[in-house]
């Protein structure tokens, strides 16, 4: 590891179908936000970076350049990160490197996505490869619903008792999106709700799937020296994993997932965590899909394989539970998809610096982001620690 | 209080690509025209993958043995799809599948098919991973995935 590097402020836009905003000033609200938290002016900036999903998304390509003054990044270095699902944590993890390197002392990290201006399924085909792939995987659905169905029956999980948990994860996330004055999606729903929905891509129904929302996301890094300098209560990065599989779906174990379990265990290595469930306090699981998330829990050694259902059930996930996970209320209530991993490296940093709000889980220490892109190609995690 | 709306600019971008099969996917795609299903065998880790590749994506080294794959198989994992977005290549319902075709090492990604998809119970009882498949073939080729029209249950 390189230098240590702390988060010494987040911002958030609103989150949901922003209409109202064109996308640069979409992106200022957040930017605009990271400033008033931190107190820090754009002068302090050292260099940005910025993140976002493929330019298919909202038609306007470059979108860095697009949005120099709203990042206030003219007359600063400025770096593009562009990893799919993943993007956001992508974008946090270059600005560590950044700063970790020593090229840097304080450097912004900015995510944003507006899905509502185009067709996000369309935008996810043409993220896979022409030829023969790209008629079969019916954008990011299709592709989870794959890996959920597999992984279940893999693991030889009752179809109903996948069913039953995804309700619950459904429900308890929804459930606290109405703590989050930054989540988009705030409806109640009961267990029933969630398993009688349409099916969207089977198994998977409506309420197991986040929406397309708009909104961006900034992350203010600083070194050592600053953060101590510039903020009395930093978030510090205390491990960091990112890996890659081939871009052949079928080329790799999807239930057992190698770069979701590589990820996070280059992070646990460096954070000097052995137990995870034990040590952690939180975790900001990229949780687009309900049943997918449980194979994350799994893939992080939260619990053995095939064993995430029954915690669910028991509730060890849940807020007053032994490791509560996305108390934001997660992917599935808010995916603006180049701002959802900084959104969770965002919160995460909150969570250990006691700034949640009403979504706090009290006296977290610990905490994990993470983030997964493209044709399930790609996983990223950071291990957050409110001590150096 | 009332929303304000504000304009929006209905736009789009289009833009022709020709893009380059390259000569281990123009075989594959040949293949296709032939009823084969054409993979390549690693000479280092042994592997047969599946499409065919030009080189093995963990030993990355060429590979130059040419394998005709089984046309039967067992299903791994399938999701059916019942939602539609913009160009989808597909129509819905159609069900995805990871295949492993016998004597191969990695899961071959198509469609099962060749029964009623409009009732999802029905579907259910009938599809289980680990049953066995086989492919079935369009009557007219155009060197394409699809020319294999889906796998069906033996």
């Amino acid at each position: 590891m390189g230098r240590a590097v702390a988060i010494i402020g987040v911002g958030q836009s609103k989150h949901g179908k922003r209409m109202d905003v064109c996308y640069p000033d979409l992106v200022r609200e957040a930017v605009v936000a990271v400033f008033e938290d931190s107190g820090l002016t754009p002068d302090d900036i050292d260099g940005v970076v910025s993140g976002t999903m493929p330019s298919m998304m909202e038609g306007v390509a470059m979108t860095h350049f697009y949005f120099a003054e709203a990042m206030q990044a003219v007359g600063k270095p400025i770096l593009k990160t562009e990893t799919c699902g993943s993007t956001g944590v992508s974008t946090a993890q270059t600005a560590y490197y950044w700063v970790s390197s020593g090229m840097a002392d304080v450097v912004l990290a900015v995510g944003h996505e507006k899905m509502n201006e185009g067709d996000s399924q369309a935008t996810m085909t043409t993220v896979m490869e022409p030829f023969y792939q790209k008629y079969f995987l019916s954008g990011a659905p299709g592709v989870f619903s794959m890996q959920s169905q597999g992984w279940s029956v893999r693991f030889n999980i009752p179809e109903e008792k996948v069913r039953e948990a995804a309700a619950v994860i459904s429900v308890n996330h929804h459930d606290s999106a109405f703590d989050n004055p930054y989540a988009h999606v705030k409806v109640r729903l009961t267990v029933d709700d969630v398993k009688n929905a349409k099916v969207i891509t089977y198994p998977i129904r409506l309420y197991d799937v986040c929406p397309n929302s708009d909104g961006a996301c900034a992350v203010i890094f600083a070194s050592e020296e600053m953060a101590k300098k510039l903020c009395k209560k930093p978030a510090w990065v205390k491990g960091v994993g990112y890996r890659g599989e081939e871009q052949f779906f079928g080329d790799s174990d999807k239930a057992v997932w190698p770069s979701a379990v590589g990820a996070a265990k280059e992070a646990y290595e460096q954070a000097g965590i052995t137990n995870p469930r034990k040590e952690l306090d939180v975790a900001e699981v990229y949780n687009p899909f309900t049943y997918q998330e449980m194979l994350f829990y799994e893939c992080f050694g939260f619990c053995d394989f095939g064993e995430a259902p029954d915690l669910v059930l028991k509730g060890v996930f849940s807020r007053d539970g032994e490791l509560p996970c996305d108390p934001s209320g997660g992917v599935l209530c808010t995916n603006p998809i180049g701002a959802t991993g900084l959104i969770r490296v965002a919160e995460a940093a909150m969570q250990v610096t006691d700034k949640a709000g009403a979504r706090q889980i009290p006296g977290a220490k610990m905490a994990l982001a993470h983030a997964m892109g493209g044709i399930d190609q790609f996983n990223g995690v950071l291990i957050l620690g409110s001590e150096l | 209080m009332m929303v304000k709306e504000y304009k929006t600019l209905e736009t789009e971008v289009r833009l022709p690509y020709r893009l380059a099969y390259g000569e281990t996917w123009t075989r594959f795609f040949e293949g296709m025209k032939e009823e084969k299903i054409l993979g390549c065998k690693c000479s280092q880790c042994n592997r047969v993958l599946v499409p065919a590749r030009s080189f093995c994506p963990r030993c990355f080294i060429d590979t130059d043995e040419w394998v005709e794959c089984s046309q039967e198989g067992t299903l791994v994992a399938w999701c059916l799809t019942n939602y539609r977005y913009y160009a989808q290549p597909i129509e819905p319902p159609f069900i995805s599948a990871l295949i492993n075709l016998d004597g191969t090492d990695v899961n071959f990604l198509h469609l099962i098919g060749g029964f009623d998809l409009s009732d999802l119970e029905a579907v259910r009882k009938k599809v289980k991973n680990g049953m066995r498949v086989k492919a079935v073939w369009e009557r007219e080729k155009r060197g394409h995935i699809l020319d294999l029209k889906y796998f069906t249950p033996v």
